[in-house]
């Protein structure tokens, strides 16, 4: 099939493959999946800039569906996500200064993988650290009706408890995260940093923001993938859109691999109501190393995926 | 005898959790099956009308293509999902 805007000659069905896969990690672990789409898009030919920006716009459908899913089960804090939004916006275009900052110096690809292969790889192990051994606990959660369903154990949990005391003005109440009160400065700084990778190594940064969530800000697993993919529908639509002006979206592309992500985004969502928080942070530590494998690949071989 | 009596309904429980799940997977199946043959009729009557007219709009008016894109990409997700769930809602209707 040739999508005139991009001039790109790629199989439909690739496409809604691709999107099938990204849909069910989305859905799973709240994370956008730019670390496989972008691949994906650039191994049929895709000029790069246009994967990108094209995989923004497929994230912002992807994610929709997704959220739509979770906040029928209760799993979207949407206070929460719209703080995090402008923390993220704002992280995000310091990411990109950075990144320019670097490329006048003349070593950012060697500084980004560096920075990149050291965040994945140490959120991967912290994180195996931490499920397993919250998993190990094994203490009795309160029944569903008491809304213990959207509570789940952290071995960080004293950590996220001392965050939570500190008393840095404003404070604000996550009743739907089941926070009491937390400083606005935390929530903005955790976004600030997730939009600062964003910014800085591409992509939505779920896989730093849904665990960054979880064992700082204290939110439930649950709530914490939902929250996320909502945040990511504004921060990958401000990416959408300003790609868009760039010329760096083929939308055609982009709406053919959503109809793939449609019905995996949905698969992903219900398939999260038969796991506990714990296990879903398990299975979520091979994406930050499939990230990690990619950069080391490109970095090996000097070619970009 | 108490043993014997919560084996059997363990069992019984077992049993009718596999039936849900062949029904559910038996539906999803058939879901997908409609669900890829609406998709191949979307790409050549939607996507080839509107193809050049987005190639024109991107060309042109950058900021217009931008928000249409946005927009377009959001309506999808919103009618897709609701297709997605009459089709399972039907299919499942029609398996119980």
């Amino acid at each position: 099939m040739f999508f005139p805007i991009s001039g790109a000659h790629i199989s439909p069905i690739y496409l809604v493959i691709v999107g099938f896969v990204i849909g069910i990690l989305g859905g799973f672990f709240g994370v956008g999946g730019s670390f496989i789409a972008g691949p994906a898009l650039r191994v049929v030919g895709l000029d790069w800039n246009f994967a990108v920006g094209t995989d923004l716009a497929h994230i912002v459908g992807k994610s929709v569906v997704a959220v739509r899913q979770h906040r029928a089960f209760g799993n979207v804090d949407l206070r929460l996500g719209l703080v995090m939004a402008v923390g993220t916006i704002a992280g995000a275009e310091i990411g990109a200064q950075l990144i320019q900052m670097l490329k006048r110096a003349g070593n950012v690809n060697l500084v980004v993988s560096i920075v990149s292969i050291a965040v994945y790889v140490s959120i991967s192990t912290f994180m195996i650290w931490e499920s397993r051994k919250s998993l190990a606990t094994k203490k009795p959660l309160p029944p569903a009706s008491a809304g213990g369903a959207k509570k789940d154990h952290s071995a960080f949990r004293h950590v996220t408890r001392r965050i939570q005391r500190l008393k840095l003005w404003p404070m604000i109440a996550l009743p739907v995260s089941g926070v009491r009160a937390i400083s606005l400065w935390v929530i903005l700084l955790v976004a600030f940093v997730g939009g600062l990778f964003s910014g800085f190594l591409g992509g939505g940064a779920g896989y730093i923001r849904m665990p960054s969530m979880v064992y700082v800000l204290g939110i439930p697993t649950h709530l914490a993938v939902g929250t996320d993919l909502f945040e990511i529908i504004i921060s990958a639509s401000y990416g959408t859109f300003t790609h868009a002006i760039k010329g760096n979206v083929d939308i055609l592309i982009a709406l053919v691999m959503h109809t793939g992500a449609a019905i995996g985004a949905q698969i992903g969502a219900i398939s999260t109501q038969y796991f506990a928080g714990p296990k879903i942070r398990l299975a979520f530590v091979p994406l930050p190393l499939i990230g990690a494998a990619i950069v080391i690949y490109t970095m090996i071989s000097g070619h970009k995926l | 005898m108490l043993r014997n009596h919560r084996m059997g309904q363990r069992r019984i429980v077992s049993d009718e959790m596999r039936t849900s799940a062949a029904k559910t997977l038996r539906a999803f199946l058939i879901e997908l099956a409609i669900y890829s043959l609406l998709v191949v009729v979307y790409f050549f009557l939607v996507l080839h009308f509107l193809g050049g007219w987005l190639y024109g709009l991107e060309a042109r008016h950058r900021y217009t293509y931008a928000g249409v894109a946005i927009l377009l990409m959001i309506g999808q997700a919103v009618v897709l999902q609701n297709v997605t769930t009459i089709l399972l809602r039907l299919i499942r209707g029609r398996a119980e």
